[in-house]
């Protein structure tokens, strides 16, 4: 099964962004825990987006998209138009470092590296795609 | 989106999260320990058992105040949180970074015995 949903880049939104994929999985998802770190991880994405590639412009817009196969992993889709925000190119800051830094970011991308086997990039038809992909038994 | 109440027991100031804490609304906790801090608190409790979700924001937030904390010998505890919430401190390993107790009762023994 396909859903998909398309969202202003205002952080106003992500709360939308949550609804949905807690919506789309509910049926397909049975751990609480396990959806709640999709949930998050999705959340995560899109707030690196709205904030580094969007600077947080309402008429700025993404597409989630999320295919749900009979077997096999989950697979998540953010679409953009906008700039590349490739979080493999990111170095994770050590825990230690952020700690000393009193930095509030940088926890995002592990996060999302620790909940998602896979995160990879492509280009469809001139868009940007950050594919995110999880096995859930 | 979240709401924080802030109440005082027995010389300790708790902040109870009501919500959900992501980018948009991560200022809110930071403010309300800002103002705890600034009030002069040595004991803060925080009461997660509303607390619906948080996102590496709100985690960060509690990041940012532990050199503080340490600096100026305040202790913070955090209880009652949801398996799910608990579980994204856990990912992080944040659990070993900040104090964390399932129940008030036993978070109130940790305060007291860390302030001691």
């Amino acid at each position: 099964m396909n859903y998909r949903h398309k969202i202003g880049c205002s952080l106003e939104n992500l709360k939308g962004i949550r609804d949905f994929v807690r919506k789309s999985l509910r049926t397909h998802v049975a751990s609480e825990v396990v959806l709640n770190e999709i949930i998050l991880a999705l959340d995560e994405m899109c707030s690196n987006l709205m904030i580094h590639a969007h600077h947080c412009n309402p008429d700025h817009f993404l597409e989630i998209k999320i295919d749900v196969p009979r077997k096999g992993k989950l697979v998540f889709e953010i679409i953009d138009d906008g700039e590349m925000f490739d979080i493999n190119k990111f170095s994770e800051p050590s825990l230690d470092n952020l700690v000393h830094e009193k930095r509030k970011g940088g926890l995002g991308i592990r996060l999302v590296k620790s909940i998602m086997d896979d995160v990879e990039y492509l280009t469809r038809n001139g868009r940007f795609v950050c594919r995110l992909s999880k096995e859930v038994k | 989106m979240v709401h924080i109440k802030r109440l005082q027991e027995e010389g300790a100031d708790i902040l109870a999260i009501v919500g959900e804490i992501d980018a948009s609304s991560s200022i809110e906790l930071d403010l309300a320990i800002a103002k705890s801090v600034g009030e002069g608190f040595k004991k803060i409790l925080v009461d997660c058992s509303a607390l619906e979700y948080i996102s590496s924001a709100g985690l960060g937030v509690f990041m940012s105040y532990i050199e503080e904390f340490r600096d100026k010998k305040i202790v913070m505890v955090l209880y009652g949180m949801k398996e799910k919430v608990n579980n994204t401190f856990q990912i992080l390993g944040l659990a070993d970074l900040l104090q964390i107790r399932p129940t008030k009762q036993e978070a109130k023994k940790l305060l007291n015995e860390l302030s001691a």
